[in-house]
């Protein structure tokens, strides 16, 4: 999905180029390719690396609207959104360092090696100087490797897993999305309110990278508040059926079900434990809780009355009250007739992030429009404040805590805010997730 | 009456039982059509699992059919976003009433009447207009021309209906979940299970009955059977056997069908739910025996129950991954054991 316009003064234009080009020693054609697709043309090309099918395709498909608004904006068409509200100005609704934003995507299919591939083939092929989207840890971690070899940017998507920016992180990496260490950080004391001390919690996790550091960082923040953890089981990606690892939670003992899973399987899951009775459930003399800590308006669409009273943390919700929110939901409702998801939000905010880093850098070259992203700090992209932290590449902001509202009062106002938990109190070090960032790749 | 322990036990015992019972079900139903259709015209169906899934879009469709909505503008009103906000009321309440959500609310059994004519024709086209050319053929190209059929059918779903899968909710006094465990003598809320899924497993048991009595006890289903053992003999005593065939695919095409129409509350359909079958219930039927009805059945229920036994804690922390490779062991020790599986009969498939 190429769009390019071959008018003759280009195509002459080109030839011309590539005369040169063809002319020059070989020393300066090295120079005249500095880094990995360097933009030669009016025009600069990113690449949208979403699931179009697969257990996150409807992520997938939100992000891609949310991108495609992102690139009206940059180019300086429609209402501008979030551009309006964005604390760096450096954007002026002319496309990025006065060359126009065209796209290409690609279909990650929910799998690391498709995403790979579809990655390769926008950077090889399609002249891709970017690559974004994605809405699993599994394949956020594949396609950074790959950017980092090829020597691209990649802005991650929805990834949550602690490893994309802990053990796994690269220098050529970015991520706007929160992770579980922040879930974990931000649940407890809310959790602690909600639940006591004195409580029991059975995990059911999506066995895969993003499902164990999920697993992980609630086991960590519950167990600190005094919790037992019961049983920790792991069922397969795209299971369906969930009833059969459901059954035994209903005699373990445990009076919390954690649901570590994400996308279609917390639709099944939840459904299915509901279905179950958990929800109307006693144990132990208290009322039986289930939790999904990654929770998003998607799912909760799909697991209909099901979300009611589950608490969980979510990194951007469509009812924030904030100027770049409203900005957002406006712009994006008129559009597509519906809210944006926080798939859609934090590809929109990557889109820009990237744009404006390079705007401000002079130029695409991964090393300094990375430089430009380093302890970056803005505001008016509906987090509040924010940082791009230099020492791995992760957005520290406040974190939601939601709850499935009781009396929704339409198909989208499904979840309300239960507590902003600020910046502070999720920051952690960032030598405590390992990994190394290594130095930057320009490719050519 | 009994120490706490064993009663806990039994309790999960006899959860893990009743979850294999249902998944037993649709697996008895999907491999019931496959050993139907292999028996009869000697063809392995590689399609069978799309018919499952074009089942359950025939809920789909007809829930979409039923909640077409009228949409009126409140111009009062405000999104988010600032357009005015739209009202919808399905047509199908504006015109009837209660009685309207009432066959909202029964979308899926509804479905069942919508489905049997649709998966009637749906098979015997199918058989008609491709499958009858491939009866003299070697299995392997049959294999090859059904399981390309399988992706066609699947690509057409993606395409109307999306990649996504499409949530169909049982009715809601069926939604809840029952307590099983005060009926058999053991403590309240102890063992519960829900009301949709038992609803599945009568219904899997009605349908394999009427099944197996439409073969025994008419005389259409006489001949079929005659027509399993020799189909020349039956041809040459002046009965037009593949007419009756012909009907016999149709026939398991709606079996198909009706299991997935029932399964939609169970798991959201999407394009794909026939593959995550078809490779199952293959195993299901050579376990059970190519060629064997009964052994379909009881294989079906069979391995449904020992999956659900799989994934018991207590099994998993001695045998870990166990719940992902049961079927395929206990496939493996059954053919070792009994190479024509569980009720195969001799000279299928053999020669």
């Amino acid at each position: 999905m190429i769009k390019r316009n071959i008018s003759r003064r280009g195509l002459m234009k080109g030839a011309a180029v590539a005369g040169v080009g063809l002319a020059a020693p070989q020393f300066f054609i090295r120079g005249a390719y500095a880094y990995t697709n360097e933009p030669k043309g009016g025009s600069v090309i990113l690449g949208f690396n979403v699931p179009q099918t697969g257990a996150y395709a409807d992520e997938g498909a939100d992000e891609l609207r949310a991108y495609q608004l992102a690139v009206e904006h940059l180019n300086g068409e429609g209402d501008g959104g979030m551009l309006n509200t964005f604390s760096s100005k450096a954007l002026k609704g002319s496309g990025v360092l006065g060359k126009k934003v065209e796209f290409v995507t690609g279909d990650t299919q929910t799998k690391s090696d498709a995403a790979r591939a579809s990655a390769k083939r926008m950077i090889e092929k399609d002249g891709a100087v970017m690559i974004t989207g994605g809405s699993s840890s599994g394949v956020a971690i594949a396609v950074q490797g790959l950017c980092q070899e090829a020597g691209v940017i990649f802005m991650a998507g929805l990834t949550h897993s602690n490893d994309t920016t802990g053990k796994d992180k690269r220098a050529n990496g970015f991520r706007h999305f929160f992770n579980t260490e922040m879930s974990g950080a931000a649940l407890g004391p809310v959790l602690k309110n909600a639940y006591g001390t004195d409580r029991k919690a059975y995990h059911l996790t999506a066995d895969y990278t993003w499902g164990w550091s999920q697993e992980g960082s609630i086991k960590k923040y519950t167990e600190q508040l005094g919790w037992e953890t019961t049983a920790a089981v792991r069922t397969p990606l795209g299971a369906g059926d969930f009833s059969q690892y459901i059954t035994p939670v209903l005699n373990s003992g445990a009076d919390v079900l954690v649901l570590n899973h994400y996308g279609k399987d917390m639709v099944n899951s939840l459904t299915q434990a509901v279905q179950f009775g958990l929800r109307d459930k006693q144990v132990n003399g208290k009322d039986f809780a289930i939790i999904v800590p990654l929770y998003s308006r998607l799912m909760a669409q799909g697991a209909g009355e099901n979300v009611k009273g589950i608490l969980g943390s979510t990194n951007w919700h469509w009812s924030l009250q904030d100027e770049g929110s409203v900005a957002f939901v406006k712009s994006f409702g008129q559009k597509y007739g519906f809210p944006p998801s926080q798939a859609a939000h934090t590809c929109y905010c990557q889109a820009l992030l990237y744009a404006d880093a390079a705007e401000r850098a002079g130029t695409f070259m991964p090393s300094e429009v990375g430089k430009a992203l380093e302890g970056f700090t803005f505001d008016g992209l509906g987090n509040g404040p924010t940082e791009y932290r230099a020492s791995d590449h992760q957005c520290f902001k406040d974190v939601l805590v939601v709850r499935g509202k009781e009396n929704p009062t339409s198909n989208y106002d499904l979840l309300e805010v239960v507590e902003v938990t600020p910046r502070a109190q999720v920051e952690y070090p960032a030598e405590m997730l390992g990994g190394e960032l290594g130095p930057y790749n320009n490719g050519a | 009456m009994f120490p706490a322990w064993m009663l806990e036990t039994m309790d999960a015992i006899l959860l893990q039982v009743l979850n294999g019972l249902d998944k037993g079900g649709a697996y008895a139903l999907i491999a019931l059509g496959l050993t139907l259709i292999f028996g009869t015209l000697g063809v392995v169906n590689f399609a069978h699992g799309a018919l499952f899934m074009l089942g359950a879009f025939c809920a789909v469709t007809l829930k979409e059919i039923l909640s077409w909505e009228m949409v009126t503008i409140d111009p009062t009103q405000k999104t988010a976003w600032g357009t005015p906000l739209e009202v919808r009321t399905p047509y199908i309440e504006a015109w009837l009433g209660d009685a309207g959500s009432f066959i909202l609310d029964y979308s899926v059994p509804f479905s069942i009447l919508f489905a049997i004519p649709i998966m009637l024709v749906i098979g015997i086209v199918m058989e008609r207009g491709l499958i009858k050319h491939f009866y003299k053929r070697p299995h392997v190209e049959q294999i090859l021309v059904t399981f390309g059929l399988a992706i066609v059918l699947q690509e057409i779903v993606k395409s109307v209906f999306g990649a996504n899968p499409i949530p169909q909710p049982a009715p809601d006094m069926l939604s809840g979940s029952a307590d099983i465990g005060a009926f058999f003598g053991l403590p309240a809320n102890t063992v519960v299970y829900p009301y949709w899924r038992m609803v599945y497993l009568a219904f899997s048991g009605v349908v394999i009955a009427g099944v197996f009595a439409f073969l025994q006890f008419t005389t259409f289903g006489m001949v079929v059977r005659a027509g399993m053992a020799d189909r020349e003999t039956v041809g040459l005593l002046g009965i037009d056997i593949d007419r009756r065939f012909t009907i016999v695919f149709g026939l398991a095409a709606v079996v198909a069908g009706l299991a997935g129409v029932m399964y939609t509350p169970i798991l959201s359909p999407d394009y794909h739910m026939g593959m995550d079958f078809l490779v199952l219930s293959f195993v299901v039927v050579v376990v059970g025996g190519m060629g064997s009805l009964g052994g379909a059945v009881a294989a079906g229920f069979l391995l449904g129950i020992l999956q659900s036994f799989a994934s018991m804690n207590e099994v998993k922390s001695i045998f870990p991954g166990i719940d992902q490779i049961i079927i395929y062991l206990i496939a493996v020790v059954i053919l070792l054991v009994r190479p024509r599986g569980l009720m195969g009969r001799k000279g299928v498939m053999e020669g």
